[in-house]
């Protein structure tokens, strides 16, 4: 059996599933439940400044978009940071990290930009036993517009001014939590690294309205009639992580920076997917909130299933194994050749596969009286549209044109040799080969 | 006043009245509007849909299901009833196993259709909720015709026609209207007094009249109608039943099975109505499938449908016979009845197996008899009265194209009219395009 336990950035925990700093980590209360479920880690929620706390809106807080079932597939959020007193967090954090020792236990902290306030709360809350900080530079809503958050998320001059200010100040590890709130990740990433991070931690949420009520003509989540931008999470923002997540692992200047992937992990397939991308381990909020802890149980079955179905011992064993296959567009092998086939024995005849291509596409596939569809190897330029539309799994799949056979499209042969755009010779910029 | 359960004979009040109102309850129930949304999503919106061609009345059923999955069920109540405008009721008693929902892809991939009959319901229950009437008639054209019954075909074309502008007067026979949407239909499809509300609804259209007690060759004549109106459509269905043509038929407790249906249907108390406590059902379609499965729910004992042929050959479907024989019908296939046993009370009727000898259906030798103190006989309807200078043809209504009878000005449709199922729908697909028919035809002439 797979062994789960993970050291991330130096910080051990028994799996890779921490709950992400948010609601569910709010509370001693909470964190313990978790623990007991059997969560690896959790960045407790953000800490502030001493003093007064900050105010929450009473409510709504949360803003859904649902699938037909009312299965929740994404979520907003406009609560801010921790809005209890910083030293009952502390005495919590402190009681929480004695009785879960092997469990990480990270603090996610936001002063204002201001060396002073980051040197005095840092080695104050280390006092508690906490395995490392996370900088919350993403949070998009309420703080941002105070000079937190994202607002320093998206300066790279502020995220690494920050971190470096942290690092003076602890010797613990420091994540530093990115915005995905910016044109490229890629300068974010790089500050931490540069400012000295251990670790970055990615993505926050996403700016985002979830819908406007029709009726009153507002925002939703809603509040007394109006509403705001907040941050969206959940299954639907997974894609936008993963690619951020690529970008940095695949990058030279940042490569082999430990990763926490954050982004709509809801299953073990998906924090298996950030991890074979990168991350060395997942932060989880949105599927425990419409869950509950429990569902950590399907996580750690799952991910120790299938590493043992492909052979895979430990965490690290397959860390990062997809990154070498993320690539540029320009370095894609042109010659690769495929064309849909249609299983008739599996079709249902729902004609979804000759609506999108017929309207939408390249008029590759043919319907007759009796409604069989075919595809026109001459029309088809394998778009995969029909797979994706395609209601019955495998019924419709790629076949690729081995070298040799010719392509009915373009008349040509299928090449043995790889080829892509940088040495084609519609591309103006193109190296011949020689 | 209750009869015992296992009292013999034809007694009324075998169940409490709790247990009769429940077991008479609707047979698909509406839907909640989550559950609307959920089964909803599960239609993969077809290109050129095999259901909309599986429909006799053709409705957009991808159209209207994404209408309802969007959350406007009104909208998609109007794509049904700009089709059919007796959607609703078609909602309860389409036989959609063989119609939308056998052609429904997912009835191919997984066995389990899209529920469109129920989603159909919840649509068209949601619109005619709100009391609202979704269509306006085009200016009036001046030209009346007269439409002879009230069922679905009448009650079609007369919307139809007063949709485009006409006046349509109906001559309906019985004291109320609806057709075999209100007198042939099993009760737990259509519960509530359904089919009423959808009259009422529907000629809020305006520009329909129904004159009721109105029979024609009685107090009406096609001759006088066609010299009153413009157009005549026939939709007065089959009035007369096919008899067993055997000795003691007219022994008592040997019942047609529509007036039995019928009773049902207008029955205020099923506690009131008398049921046998063994009873035996004649013939293989719906009309014996509704009267088996109503004795059961008043209480009777043993109910059996004894059908001549095999099971493949009824015309009751799949779901009808399954749906029986969950209620606790037995059904017997090839066997005849040879002879009605008791003398002057029905004790009990004796079949005959049958055989297919060169093609043609033989009875044996081989005989059984079936204890009964109940028979309907439910072999077929037959079109009574129909005006004598009507070409007949296979014992219905000749008729071409949209419904032309071989009178001018004529149109039939419905039951009584030959070609199509003798299915509501079907008599609603009819009456619709005989209506179109008629206006094309009024306006040529014009």
């Amino acid at each position: 059996m797979a062994d789960l336990t993970t050291t991330f950035c130096g910080i051990t925990s028994p799996n890779p599933f921490w709950l992400a700093s948010a609601p569910p980590t709010d509370k001693e209360y909470n964190v313990r439940r978790a623990f007991e479920a059997g969560w690896g880690g959790a960045v407790w929620k953000t800490l502030g400044m001493e003093g007064p706390p900050v105010v929450n809106v009473n409510g709504p807080r949360y803003g859904a978009i649902w699938g037909a079932d009312r299965r929740l597939l994404g979520l907003n959020n406009i609560e801010l940071i921790t809005d209890r007193p910083l030293s009952v967090n502390l005495e919590e954090m402190t009681r929480v990290k004695k009785d879960f020792p092997d469990h990480a236990l990270v603090a996610s902290v936001m002063v204002p930009c201001e060396e002073a306030a980051w040197k005095e709360i840092l080695p104050r809350i280390a006092e508690t036993g906490c395995d490392g900080f996370e900088l919350n530079f993403g949070c998009p809503h309420g703080m941002a517009e105070r000079g937190m958050g994202s607002a320093v998320g998206q300066v790279p001059e502020y995220i690494e001014m920050v971190t470096r200010w942290c690092k003076e100040a602890t010797g613990l590890p420091v994540i530093v939590k990115l915005t995905p709130n910016i044109t490229n990740i890629l300068g974010p990433a790089q500050a931490a690294k540069d400012g000295g991070a251990d670790a970055v931690s990615l993505i926050n949420t996403i700016n985002s309205i979830t819908s406007v009520n029709l009726d009153d003509m507002s925002p939703e989540p809603m509040i007394d009639g109006k509403g705001t931008h907040g941050g969206y999470c959940g299954p639907a923002v997974k894609p936008i992580a993963l690619n951020m997540v690529a970008e940095i692992a695949r990058n030279p200047s940042t490569y082999g920076m430990p990763i926490s992937g954050i982004g709509g992990v809801t299953t073990w397939r998906d924090a298996a997917e950030f991890m074979a991308l990168g991350a060395g381990n997942v932060q989880v909020c949105t599927a425990a909130m419409t869950y509950g802890f429990k569902i950590v149980q399907e996580m750690i079955s799952g991910l120790s299933q299938w590493m043992d179905e492909k052979g895979h011992t430990r965490v690290e064993d397959i860390v990062g194994r997809a990154v070498p296959n993320v690539t540029d567009w320009q370095y894609l092998n042109l010659n690769h050749v495929t064309k849909a086939r249609i299983s008739q024995a599996d079709c249902i005849k729902c004609g979804r596969c000759y609506a999108a291509c017929e309207d939408t596409s390249h008029q590759a596939i043919t319907m007759s009286p009796d409604r069989v569809f075919e595809v026109q190897d001459d029309e088809c330029v394998a778009c995969n549209l029909c797979v994706n539309v395609c209601p019955v799994e495998n019924c419709i799949t790629m076949e690729v044109l081995e070298p040799g056979m010719v392509d009915e499209r373009t008349g040509q042969t299928v090449e043995a040799e790889p080829a892509n755009w940088t040495m084609h010779p519609n591309n103006p910029s193109a190296t011949a080969a020689e | 006043m209750t009869a015992h359960l296992r009292a013999s004979g034809v007694a009324a009040g075998r169940l409490d009245k709790e247990t009769a109102e429940a077991n008479f309850d609707d047979l698909h129930p509406a839907y909640a509007s989550h559950e609307a949304m959920v089964a909803a999503d599960r239609c993969y919106f077809c290109h050129d849909a095999p259901c909309i061609t599986a429909c006799p009345t053709a409705i957009d059923i991808p159209l209207f299901i994404r209408q309802i999955a969007t959350g406007t069920p009104e909208a998609a109540a109007e794509t049904i009833l700009e089709q059919n405008i007796l959607g609703g009721m078609c909602a309860r008693v389409c036989p959609t196993e063989t119609l939308c929902e056998q052609a429904c892809v997912r009835e191919a991939a997984e066995g389990k259709p899209v529920e469109i009959g129920r989603l159909q319901r919840h649509a068209t229950d949601t619109l005619m909720a709100q009391g609202v009437h979704p269509f306006e008639r085009a200016a009036r054209s001046g030209k009346t015709v007269a439409v002879v019954g009230a069922g679905p075909a009448g009650l079609a074309c007369a919307h139809r026609l007063a949709m485009l502008g006409h006046d349509a007067v109906i001559f309906e026979a019985r004291a109320k209207g609806g057709g075999l949407n209100e007198f042939g239909i099993a009760a737990y499809k259509s519960t509530q007094d359904f089919a009423q509300k959808e009259l009422d609804w529907l000629l809020k259209i305006g520009g329909i009249e129904i004159r009721y007690g109105q029979a024609l060759g009685d107090t009406i004549s096609l001759s006088g109608l066609r010299e009153e109106f413009d157009a005549v459509f026939l939709g007065m269905g089959l009035g007369g039943v096919n008899a067993l043509s055997l000795e003691g038929e007219g022994t008592g407790n040997v019942l047609d099975a529509v007036d039995f249906i019928a009773d049902l249907r207008q029955a205020e108390d099923m506690t009131q109505l008398p049921v046998g406590r063994r009873v035996v059902v004649i013939g293989g379609g719906m009309t014996a499938v509704d009267a088996a499965v109503q004795s059961k729910l008043l209480g009777a004992e043993d109910v059996t449908i004894v059908y001549r042929r095999g099971s493949d050959a009824m015309s009751a479907s799949k779901f009808e016979q399954d749906l029986a024989q969950q209620k606790g019908v037995r059904i017997l296939c090839n066997a005849a009845p040879v002879g009605i046993e008791g003398n002057g009370s029905l004790t009990g009727v004796t079949f005959a197996y049958t055989d297919t000898r060169g093609g043609k259906l033989v009875t044996t030798d081989e005989t059984f008899t079936l204890p009964a103190d109940q028979l309907f006989k439910a072999i077929g309807q037959t079109l009574d009265g129909a005006p004598e200078d009507l070409a007949l043809e296979r014992g219905k209504i000749a008729v071409v194209a949209a419904g032309r009878t071989s009178v001018d000005g004529v149109w039939a449709g419905g039951d009584c009219a030959l070609g199509g199922d003798d299915l509501t729908v079907t008599a609603v697909a009819e009456g619709r395009d005989a209506a179109l028919d008629i206006h094309a035809k009024l306006a040529g002439a014009s």
